[in-house]
């Protein structure tokens, strides 16, 4: 993308950026695009969420499952690093916590393909700011 | 896609656990087998939802129903009408204390509009190195706004009309300090960030700048546009890695993007950042010093006024703010000055980040509006006290905070009140203490930092700190005596009223406040040698107790320094003047003759 030169580009991008957006959150297709975010703050890091997310990356190569893996920024929850939040289409966010390559394995062979849950949920328990 | 069709979660917290919880669990497993409905109904336990005080809790998803108070008998009623009939049990829906209404819906109740995040909305939430994520949470959508329709006069207007007072620990409001600084004339202006963070147990802003550091820089933009400058630093120390590589990538895409640079977004506007590293002194958090260590000089505060607003960075004026506090300001101009002072106290708006460490069952970082009781923040996000434990004090505002004890509890968290109450804001660390926890130590820990910390500048505080220290240490010791508490008094006001900069005028605080809230224990220290929680070695005492001894001489053949004396099958002796206390005697006795006094 290139330079962002006037207010309109900006909206422009945005509204592009959050069709895209959307559109990943509300696919249909059972099967595309699970989304996992990783809480790769320092204090993640250091509680192993760099192999947790290198193995969620290679994990779902490996048995053919379309996923989004992204790293985010710390989810305050640092009782339980390392912390991974999995998004299935169509459903609402669930946050796992105490994340090993194991818990990892079961999150993917329970949760997204069969839509069971796992130890080590997190209560979500805050109020996020609605858009404008 | 699921192959199950409704999820029991039952909370599997510490608080929970204690009301029975686990034979909860069983029964609903149990329930769910017994019934045939196993392949459609999962029944799982899940960490804590942080509302102890209503435990044990069950959620049924996806309808989200939230049950209270559960006890393992009713799991065959939530099974029968809720799984099977679909009908909820009201008995055990949670009732809103303030109209009596029945909440069923977990979003709808009160508890989760306790923590709001608005310096954290996107953290946790956007990939911190992606520019487009941020964009699409109405990301450089502020700057944009400022620089195309408001002048720098209404941004600063819009900004003081919000409340927003600084988040470091201070408290000035952010659009004061705006102001002073558009005001004073000079052909060159400094924007700096302050993320030289180093109150033990913060770190709020070091999760800022890792994950969201785009709201900082657009802050900063924003801030340069006001005050008439194209210049922002940010202090940082090196001890963050991560955040300066997610702080440089942020910039490096910004100027990709136009947004930082020569010409933003076709204004004719320039602004750009650089960072600065600092080494960890705790000093170079107050302003002053932070400026000469940028300057390449010692990391010394000087004496305001003139206020940095005025002469800072090499002499001209320079608007230093904190990370949480930038992180503010975005939302503030999207989403108007009004929102954001509708949220929190009367003089103190907006949230506040704590990070919550210490004796607390769900450590972490936590974001709630200003007027927020500590009890809540304890007992109700944090989980309250570790293993069932007793709740002591709380230590706020680090080195330069004080320890704020049971009855302060349900007072409102904000920057006056937590001064009135003898400790203060700062920067957020918010750390817990049992009753394990001996508070003379603790106050000789904060002192040991700021000792250790403390420039050397002026005597106050290089000298003042340390006799302090001393006399702390020699009350921990066994040696201490009542004119002791008075010295530290006495000396702990002269250093306050006398100090040049911050850190030397708040470093009493600790002594002073666990003084006031816990005179007895001081004086337990001092006139009966004790130390209730046993934390001060030298005041213990490991004694035999004849009637358990058999005389194994266990205890006599491990004792490092010979201090216990008895015949084979003969009564031991711990010769008190020799003991050192290592507690190898209490270890190995298997008779439990040895204990401590």
């Amino acid at each position: 993308m290139g330079q962002v030169k006037s207010l309109a580009d900006l909206r422009k991008i945005k509204e592009s950026l959050q069709e895209k957006m959307s559109l990943r959150e509300k696919s249909n297709n059972p099967e595309s695009l699970v989304q996992v975010r990783v809480a790769m703050a320092t204090c993640g890091i250091a509680s192993g969420a760099k192999q947790v997310m290198d193995f969620f990356m290679e994990e779902f190569d490996k048995r053919n499952i379309q996923a989004v893996v992204t790293q985010t920024g710390c989810m305050g929850y640092c009782f339980a690093e390392p912390t991974v939040e999995v998004t299935l289409p169509g459903q609402e966010p669930i946050v796992f916590g105490y994340v090993d390559s194991k818990k990892a394995d079961d999150i993917i062979e329970k949760y997204v393909k069969n839509g069971e849950l796992v130890d080590g949920i997190i209560p979500v328990n805050y109020q996020t700011i609605e858009k404008k | 896609m699921s192959k199950y069709k409704m999820h029991v979660l039952v909370c599997g917290g510490t608080g929970c656990h204690a009301s029975e919880s686990d034979r909860l669990l069983d029964n609903f497993k149990n329930i769910v087998v017994d019934k045939g409905l196993d392949n459609d109904v999962q029944v799982i336990a899940t960490g804590c939802f942080g509302f102890c005080e209503k435990g044990p809790i069950v959620k049924i998803m996806p309808d989200n129903t939230f049950y209270t108070g559960v006890t393992p008998d009713d799991a065959l009623d939530i099974i029968d009408e809720h799984i099977i009939k679909g009908r909820k049990v009201n008995r055990l829906l949670y009732v809103n204390p303030e109209n009596k209404e029945i909440i069923s819906d977990s979003k709808h109740m009160g508890f989760y509009k306790k923590q709001i995040r608005i310096a954290l909305r996107n953290c946790g939430f956007i990939d911190p190195e992606n520019i487009d994520e941020y964009i699409s949470r109405d990301g450089y959508e502020a700057l944009a706004k400022c620089l195309t329709e408001m002048t720098p006069q209404q941004v600063i207007e819009e900004m003081k009309k919000s409340g927003l007072r600084g988040r470091g620990g201070g408290g000035f409001p952010t659009g004061l300090k705006w102001e002073i600084t558009s005001k004073s004339e000079s052909d060159v202006k400094y924007v700096v960030c302050n993320a030289d963070e180093g109150d033990p147990g913060a770190f709020m802003d070091r999760s800022i700048l890792e994950g969201d550091p785009h709201s900082v820089i657009e802050a900063m933009a924003i801030c340069g546009y006001c005050i008439g400058g194209y210049n922002g630093l940010v202090y940082i120390r090196a001890e963050y890695p991560l955040a300066i590589e997610r702080l440089k990538t942020a910039i490096g895409q910004a100027r990709e993007y136009g947004l930082l640079g020569n010409d933003i977004l076709g204004t004719g506007f320039k602004f750009d950042i650089e960072l600065r590293y600092g080494a960890g002194a705790f000093v170079c958090g107050e302003e002053t010093a932070l400026i000469h260590s940028m300057e390449g000089l010692r990391g010394e505060p000087t004496v305001k006024p003139p206020f940095p607003s005025v002469s800072g960075y090499y002499g001209k004026p320079t608007n230093v703010n904190n990370v949480e506090t930038f992180a503010n300001v975005p939302i503030i101009i999207t989403k108007g000055a009004d929102w954001f002072a509708s949220i929190g106290t009367e003089k103190s708006k907006g949230t506040k980040v704590f990070a919550l460490a210490g004796k607390i069952n769900n450590v972490g970082l936590i974001e709630v509006p200003m007027g927020t009781t500590l009890r809540e923040v304890i007992y109700e996000i944090g989980g309250g006290i570790k293993d069932g434990k007793k709740f002591k004090a709380v230590q706020t505002g680090g080195p330069s905070g004080g320890c704020l004890t049971e009855k302060h509890l349900d007072s409102p968290i904000d920057f006056d009140n937590l001064i009135a109450a003898g400790s203060m804001m700062g920067s957020g660390g918010m750390i817990v203490m049992d009753e394990d926890d001996c508070m003379v130590s603790i106050a000789k820990f904060y002192l040991d930092f700021t000792v250790e910390e403390s420039c050397g500048k002026c005597s106050p505080c290089s000298i003042g700190n340390k006799r302090l220290y001393e006399i702390l240490d020699k009350i921990t010791q066994g040696k201490g005596t009542r004119d002791d508490i008075d010295s530290l008094r006495n000396l702990g006001s002269v250093i306050k009223d006398t100090a040049l900069c911050g850190l030397g005028q708040t470093s009493p605080n600790p002594v002073l406040s666990t003084i006031d809230n816990f005179w007895n224990e001081y004086i337990e220290h001092v006139k009966d040698k004790k130390c209730r929680s046993g934390q001060c070695k030298a005041l213990l005492q490991y004694v035999i107790e004849p009637e358990n001894c058999v005389g194994c001489t266990a205890c006599a053949r491990n004792c490092p320094v010979n201090a216990i004396a008895g015949e084979r099958k003969g009564i031991h002796v711990i010769d008190q003047t020799t003991c050192i206390k290592c507690g190898a005697c209490l270890d190995k006795c298997k008779f439990n003759a040895v204990f401590i006094k």
